[in-house]
């Protein structure tokens, strides 16, 4: 099926395989549709036409797309085909889903003790996992069915950038906003970026928005992230220690990391990354194609669940609940007060100040193209991607934004309509169209 | 001979524990949380004053409530990710156990074919140099990589650490044996493998335990960082994850954990060594 990696920024393809798509990753997207279809039609023709002869004298006289017109004019492929998704049996019951011990995979984790996989009939065992590495080698070695991911990793591990192309796709957004610049107390009065030339700063990894979002601040200010700071990878619950240290001087990191260094004392909370891009997606929730394609009615059944507990997460009236049931040792192992601050947007920024930003964090499912196309336009801008970037089909072909209104419809949670909206990160207006000249515009990148 | 100075040992090892303790806690003890001047009421509380921090190092009595808590319950199970310290050592055990089996399965028949054989052993002898020193940890990339699990990434990792001392030992026990007794054996006519099994095998027995000895030590040095880095349940995990809620008392339970289990590992082929020294 496959000649050309299509997530292979080297290869120029200007015209499928068939000739009859745009491109080889039209033809193929056409492809793993048309999978799915051709199972049921292969049985309906071979109930029609016991013999195979019968059946190629028939196609060969009429012709195959009259044939087809004919045939589905009796039976009713389309309904056939929802029906072998939605009804059938789960193929796959014991489910393993990785995450890493942060306030982003709420929704995930609290989806286990309120019995939502339960109630779909999956029996899933939530595993902690040390880093982000770690998840991706367990996803790809499938050891794990599906994972909690950075909101970057399944578009990166689709392209084959930092590890074999496998693809994967997520199927929600996990949370939006939620994470922080932490900066060392020592650096109470030098909050002027312009000032951070030679700090060292952790990012949870190198495909994650944090490191996307730090490189954009910096960069604003006239740091160039590459030449004059130092940005390390460090697994987010190594982040305080590491502040701690000293090794560091700050960090991006995810919630409940930031939280924990202003309760340890160690530093305050610089800004919230909602004050550079309100409404960000940091983490999601990805599954490799090939678990979907063997697994459909498994597929939809944790769709479902991860969606109920999306929005049960949403509702503020849950959020001190929620810091309650991960607290413990078995989820998040943290401080119920650093995680009730963290969810309730009622926090000490370090400074001496409470503040009070119920937006602190959100867990909007829904996975906008115009997320994938922002990400993307700045894995180009720093060099993580080289030549032509197809923002469009891999959006697409990641995201599954489909069915995620699909399935948020049917449990009555009101999807946006369009699949792109444009948003301003820091002031600047991002058009995802023009995700490109997005890229040009920036006097600091690694073009 | 044996009693008054063994009296006197345990007398000095007491004494030298209690210094340590109170050594430690004279210096955990200080600075009362008062010195905070008064900001406003609700960002004390938010900031969790009060309330038992983990900040600043564990008091000598903060361990012991540790030591309490993990071992009068230590074989709970509060789900995947949080369970007894029994059952994170037993897990643990069992990887080293299984590593450490797999390699002994190796180590020995090689390492009797090497000490036999001066040709094998000069063939071999320049890749167990280089393999040798690369520390095992070294190893896990590329395990996890190929092998595609991370729980037999772990095995692998205690196998291929145990693996050397072992098979050197053996070389090295087998090769020394003394000639004399071999040349009995070959005048008295003995068949190969009755040489082997009723002349080498006991004369290399104490090297050979020696060399169990020394990997099965650094197998469970290797465990407890090895499964700091996958994950999963066994002791690293355990001292992983509460190094992440910043429990360093907790953590400190989990080293003098390990440090238990590891003298009574190596009592227990202390033991198997005596067992089989004999006296020329």
């Amino acid at each position: 099926m496959l000649l050309n990696n299509p997530f292979d920024p080297n290869s120029t393809l200007h015209t499928c395989s068939c000739g009859q798509h745009a491109s080889q990753a039209d033809h193929d997207l056409a492809e793993v549709d048309a999978l799915n279809q051709r199972v049921i039609q292969a049985t309906v023709m071979r109930a029609l036409f016991p013999q195979d002869a019968e059946r190629r004298n028939f196609l060969r006289s009429v012709g195959a797309s009259t044939a087809w017109a004919a045939i589905s004019s009796l039976i009713p492929f389309g309904a056939l085909e929802s029906m072998a998704q939605e009804k059938g049996a789960l193929e796959k019951k014991d489910l393993k889903i990785g995450f890493i011990p942060i306030t982003c995979a709420s929704p995930l984790i609290m989806a286990d003790p309120l019995g939502f996989y339960k109630n779909e009939g999956l029996n899933v065992t939530m595993m902690k996992t040390a880093g982000w590495a770690l998840i991706r080698d367990k996803v790809l070695n499938k050891e794990y069915d599906a994972a909690h991911m950075l909101a970057p990793m399944p578009l990166a591990i689709s392209m084959g950038i930092g590890s074999n192309a496998v693809p994967i796709e997520v199927m929600t957004i996990q949370n939006i906003n939620g994470q922080a610049i932490v900066l060392a107390n020592k650096h109470k009065n030098n909050r002027d970026p312009k000032n951070w030339k030679g700090f060292k700063f952790a990012i949870p990894f190198e495909f994650s928005i944090h490191n996307l979002l730090l490189r954009y601040y910096l960069a604003e200010y006239g740091i160039n992230p590459d030449t004059d700071v130092q940005l390390r990878v460090v697994a987010p619950p190594e982040m305080v220690a590491n502040l701690r240290a000293g090794n560091i001087d700050g960090f991006l990191g995810p919630d409940p990391v930031n939280q924990r260094a202003v309760y340890d004392e160690l530093g305050f909370i610089h800004i919230l990354s909602r004050e550079i891009w309100d409404g960000h997606p940091c983490c999601s929730f990805a599954v490799p194609t090939e678990f979907i394609q063997q697994n459909p009615n498994s597929f939809a059944a944790l769709y479902r669940a991860i969606l109920k507990a999306a929005a049960m997460a949403r509702d503020p009236k849950n959020r001190p609940i929620m810091a309650e049931v991960l607290a413990p040792a078995n989820y998040l192992n943290q401080p119920k007060t650093v995680l009730e601050q963290v969810l309730t947007g009622k926090f000490a920024d370090g400074l001496g100040n409470v503040r009070n930003v119920p937006e602190r964090v959100d867990y909007d499912p829904f996975p906008w193209y115009s997320m994938a196309y922002w990400i993307l336009s700045q894995m180009k801008r720093w060099g993580y991607v080289k030549g032509e970037v197809r923002y469009k089909d891999i959006a697409e072909k990641v995201y599954r934004l489909t069915d995620a209104r699909k399935y948020m419809a049917e449990l009555g949670m009101n999807p946006p309509k369009e699949n792109m909206k444009k948003f301003s990160v820091m002031g600047k207006e991002f058009d995802p169209p023009k995700a490109d000249d997005y890229v040009n515009s920036f006097a600091i990148k690694k073009v | 001979m044996f009693k008054p100075q063994g009296f006197q040992a345990a007398l000095i090892s007491l004494l030298l524990f209690l210094l340590f303790l109170g050594m430690w806690s004279l210096a955990t003890f200080t600075r009362e949380q008062a010195t905070l001047s008064s900001v406003d009421a609700e960002y004390t509380v938010l900031m969790g004053k009060g309330a038992e921090k983990s900040s600043g190092f564990p008091t000598p009595s903060k361990v012991g409530e540790a030591f309490i808590t993990y071992l009068s319950d230590p074989f709970y199970d509060n789900g995947p990710n949080d369970k007894g310290i029994g059952i994170q050592l037993a897990h643990s055990l069992g990887r080293v156990a299984l590593g450490f089996l797999l390699a002994v399965i190796v180590a020995l028949p090689l390492g009797f074919a090497i000490g036999m054989s001066p040709l094998l052993l000069q063939a071999f002898n320049p890749f167990i140099q280089i393999l040798k020193p690369i520390s095992p940890l070294a190893w896990m990339p590329i395990a996890l990589y190929s092998l595609k699990d991370s729980d037999v990434s772990g095995i692998f990792v205690i196998f291929i650490c145990s693996l050397w001392p072992m098979l050197i030992n053996t070389a090295f026990g087998v090769a020394s044996v003394r000639k004399d007794w071999i040349n009995v054996a070959r005048t008295l006519e003995v068949s190969p493998l009755r040489k082997a099994f009723q002349v080498i095998l006991p004369a290399a027995a104490p090297t050979i335990l020696t060399g169990m000895r020394i990997s099965m030590g650094i197998a469970w040095l290797v465990i407890v960082a090895a499964e700091m880095l996958v994950g999963s349940i066994g002791i690293g995990y355990f001292v992983w994850n509460e190094w992440n809620n910043l429990a360093l008392h907790n953590v400190i339970f989990a080293v003098v954990m390990i440090g238990f289990v590891g003298m009574i590992l190596d009592q227990i082929f202390g033991v198997l060594q005596k067992f089989v020294t004999y006296r020329e």
